[in-house]
């Protein structure tokens, strides 16, 4: 393509991806160097339904005129994001002279919200991302084998947990897990202890956020595959054939590799999406057990003073943790591209 | 009977019509708040004025929405439904508008009490009270021979006889639910034990005490007879609990016990056994282990005259005091409207506000404080840290939280 026309072709997409990317990225960095002044607070008298007293409140004229002086607020550089609430320095660095042994400065970590959340939304990703891998493909695999007739029914069936809005399939299951819904109750019979319950556990409920996610996700992988299956090299499968190779072989030795492409393009979405985890952590009403990053920004954009520094630090160490997440991968597909050309 | 019905719907559309005639208004009106059965009629209300269009937007995640939704120029809400503790987060970002105009142009029929003045002027007109307070079975009690508890530690009393006796495997009932109820219950039990949440007069977190510890105690005893998925459970899982018969003692919002068990498909006994009564003490104190609350609308700021006006006169026909003559209306709530007689659902709120009772602080940085309370809490009440460790992680939280914002 002429370079002239490739720049006319990619102007409308180069135009929103700056418009609705690039800039909102480039407000919450500015964000998140930048707090509220400091509140002038001032005693007044305030009188309610149950009688009148003194109490602190925040004087308006005197915010309103540092306000306005700066709009953006105080400059702090990245103090955000080594407070308590994000990296935690000073307690990271308290906590590593203090403890005695790896042991208790996990466990202290564990205790500071963000390598808590850190803890189990890398655990999530790790262990949800290959494993709805293996089952979008053994789907795919099995789907592909069955007679014609049937195949329409059974993929649109598979696809059914991909189409429920997240939200809506994690509360199904959140009342279905309940120690009275059906699932618990099935559970406590078969652990034979009538006083197990999903929600109590950590281990458990991460468990259940992690089949949850898989039960959901797998779909998606297995349209992906589905797909790449039906672009097989039949000839390379015949021979594979007449050589004597197993079905095992087979799948093994030709149709994994050529699906290896969309693999890790399924991969890559995935954790991506994993590392993002949210909806279940909602639906489950799981925040006692397991919080994530967006959980975080959720929580501290849903509170009655809302943070909206610490929500945008917390945003950029989203965005770099995912791309952290993808490099890898990234450059691998760069390494394929160039031994390509 | 069907007559009657059809008499009844007449009846019905006239009084609407009246009151359509009564109220007449020029602008657009948006109402933003909870969505319990009080405020539901107070958004009806508003609803029924003719002139120009009346929006309620009535969910429980209003406070996530109001601020922003009134920070705009012109704003999307002309109108916030709001607690003390949701009034300060207006009040901080400046969102809402004096009032005093406005009640000497039309606010007639209100009563001084329900004025509620910040530095002399008018930011938000209540309309109800509401606390805390005990909700049991009188039914299960009387099968135990206990009367109702007064303090906590009679209720753990009574709840270890209803298990032993076999009725109930969890009959203690609380909306425990990490975050905001969580730290709600803390508050309760703290108040109770004689704590304070800030150093006198500043900013300064003081939850981090032996009232603190005690508190968490006895949160943590209770929760012992509670369902174990407790910390799931919220203010409508916990009646969810009660409405099934599964729990015999809680400590519930009089503005949601008042229609417990008017629900469909609650079993009789329950219907039968529930009471009400006030709001229970704790480790030997005389202030209970609650929290005194109004709920109130307010006006926002940034929007026209007309708007504003519009807004206060809609509102205004929403707490008109004819509503009262309505019985289940009267039964929703403890209402501060002139003409309200008390129903026996107001008993608890009515008790808690006579025990002295002290109101959940309307300070700016409490946000902060009940949010630092909600995330931090969790882990004692699991068993994972002790209550020390867990009030230190309360302090260090709010600490950064409130250096953030400016306070600190």
């Amino acid at each position: 393509m002429k370079h002239r026309t490739f720049f006319w072709f990619f102007l409308p997409t180069g135009l929103a991806m700056l418009l609705f990317i690039a800039l909102p990225i480039v407000s919450v960095l500015v964000q998140s160097v930048f707090t509220p002044h400091g509140a002038v607070i001032e005693t007044v008298k305030n009188c309610t339904p149950f009688g009148c007293n003194e109490e602190t409140t925040i004087n308006q004229e005197a915010t309103r005129a540092l306000r306005e002086s700066q709009p953006l607020g105080r400059f702090v550089g990245l103090g955000i994001y080594f407070d308590r609430g994000h990296l935690a320095i000073n307690e990271v660095r308290a906590l590593w002279a203090n403890s005695q042994g790896l042991g208790q400065f996990f466990k202290g970590l564990g205790n500071l919200p963000f390598y808590r959340a850190m803890g189990f939304t890398l655990t999530f990703t790790f262990l949800a991302t290959p494993a709805l891998i293996a089952l979008g493909m053994v789907i795919a695999l099995a789907v592909n084998s069955i007679s014609q007739r049937l195949k329409g029914v059974v993929i649109f069936f598979s696809l059914l947990p991909f189409t429920v809005t997240p939200l809506i399939g994690s509360l199904i299951l959140f009342w279905m897990i309940d120690s009275r819904g059906i699932l618990g109750t099935a559970l406590q019979w078969l652990a034979d202890d009538p006083g197990l319950s999903l929600k109590a556990s950590t281990p458990l409920t991460w468990i259940m956020l992690i089949v949850y996610q898989v039960w959901h996700a797998a779909p998606f992988a297995f349209v992906v595959f589905y797909a790449g299956l039906q672009t097989l090299p039949q000839d390379q499968l015949e021979s594979a054939k007449i050589d004597g190779a197993s079905r095992l072989q087979q799948v093994r030795y030709v149709v994994v590799p050529h699906l290896t492409p969309l693999v890790t393009f399924v991969a890559l979405i995935m954790l991506m999406d994993n590392f993002r985890v949210f909806e279940p952590i909602v639906g489950f009403n799981a925040a006692a057990h397991a919080t994530s990053l967006s959980w975080i920004i959720f929580n501290d954009l849903g509170g009655e003073t809302r943070q909206l520094s610490a929500a945008a630090a917390t945003s950029v160490m989203t965005i770099i943790g995912v791309a952290v997440l993808l490099s890898p991968v990234l450059v691998r597909t760069w390494r394929d591209f160039r031994s390509k050309k | 009977m069907k007559l009657k019905n059809i008499l009844l719907a007449g009846a019905m559309s006239l009084v609407a019509v009246s009151a359509a005639q009564a109220c007449e208004i020029t602008a657009r009106v948006s109402v933003v708040g909870n969505e319990f059965p009080a405020i539901q009629t107070v958004g009806a209300g508003a609803q029924e004025c003719s002139g120009a269009e009346v929006t309620t937007n009535l969910t429980a995640d209003h406070q996530k929405i109001n601020v922003p939704g009134m920070q705009g120029n012109p704003a999307e809400y002309t109108s916030a439904i709001i607690a003390n503790s949701s009034i300060v987060a207006l009040m901080n970002e400046d969102v809402i508008r004096p009032l005093d105009d406005l009640v000497a142009q039309h606010g007639g029929a209100l009563k001084s009490n329900q004025l509620i003045t910040i530095n002399g002027k008018v930011m938000a007109v209540a309309f109800m009270a509401n606390a805390q307070h005990l909700v049991y079975r009188a039914d299960v009690l009387e099968q135990i021979g206990v009367e109702p508890p007064k303090t906590y530690e009679d209720m753990l009393v009574a709840a270890k006889m209803i298990r032993d006796k076999g009725i109930m495997e969890n009959p203690v009932g609380g909306a425990y639910a990490a975050g905001w109820n969580l730290a709600q219950e803390f508050n309760n039990m703290f108040l109770g034990y004689g704590g304070s949440h800030f150093k006198a007069g500043s900013p300064e977190p003081s939850v981090n005490s032996e009232a603190g510890v005690k508190a968490l105690e006895m949160m943590k005893a209770l929760s012992a007879y509670m369902n174990p998925d407790f910390l799931t459970h919220d203010s409508n899982a916990t009646n969810a609990e009660f409405r099934a018969g599964n729990v015999a003692i809680m400590n519930m919002w009089g503005s949601r016990a008042a229609t417990l068990v008017t629900a469909d498909g609650v079993p009789q006994e329950v219907v039968d056994g529930f009471a009400i009564a006030g709001p229970m003490t704790v480790g030997g104190g005389d202030t209970p282990a609650s929290t005194l609350w109004w709920d109130g609308w307010t006006v926002a700021k940034n929007v026209s005259d007309a708007e504003a006006e519009s807004t206060f006169i809609a509102m205004m026909n929403g707490i008109r005091p004819e509503l009262m003559a309505n019985d289940d209306i009267r039964r929703q709530a403890v209402w501060l409207i002139d003409g309200y007689k008390p129903t026996s659902a107001a008993t608890g709120v009515f008790a808690a506000a006579q025990m002295g009772t002290i109101p959940y602080p309307m300070l700016p940085y409490m946000g902060l404080m009940h949010s630092a309370l909600g995330n931090e809490l969790s882990d004692f009440m699991q068993g994972k840290e002790s209550a020390e460790q867990a009030l230190q992680d309360v302090e260090a939280a709010y600490i950064a939280a409130a250096k953030e914002k400016g306070f600190l």
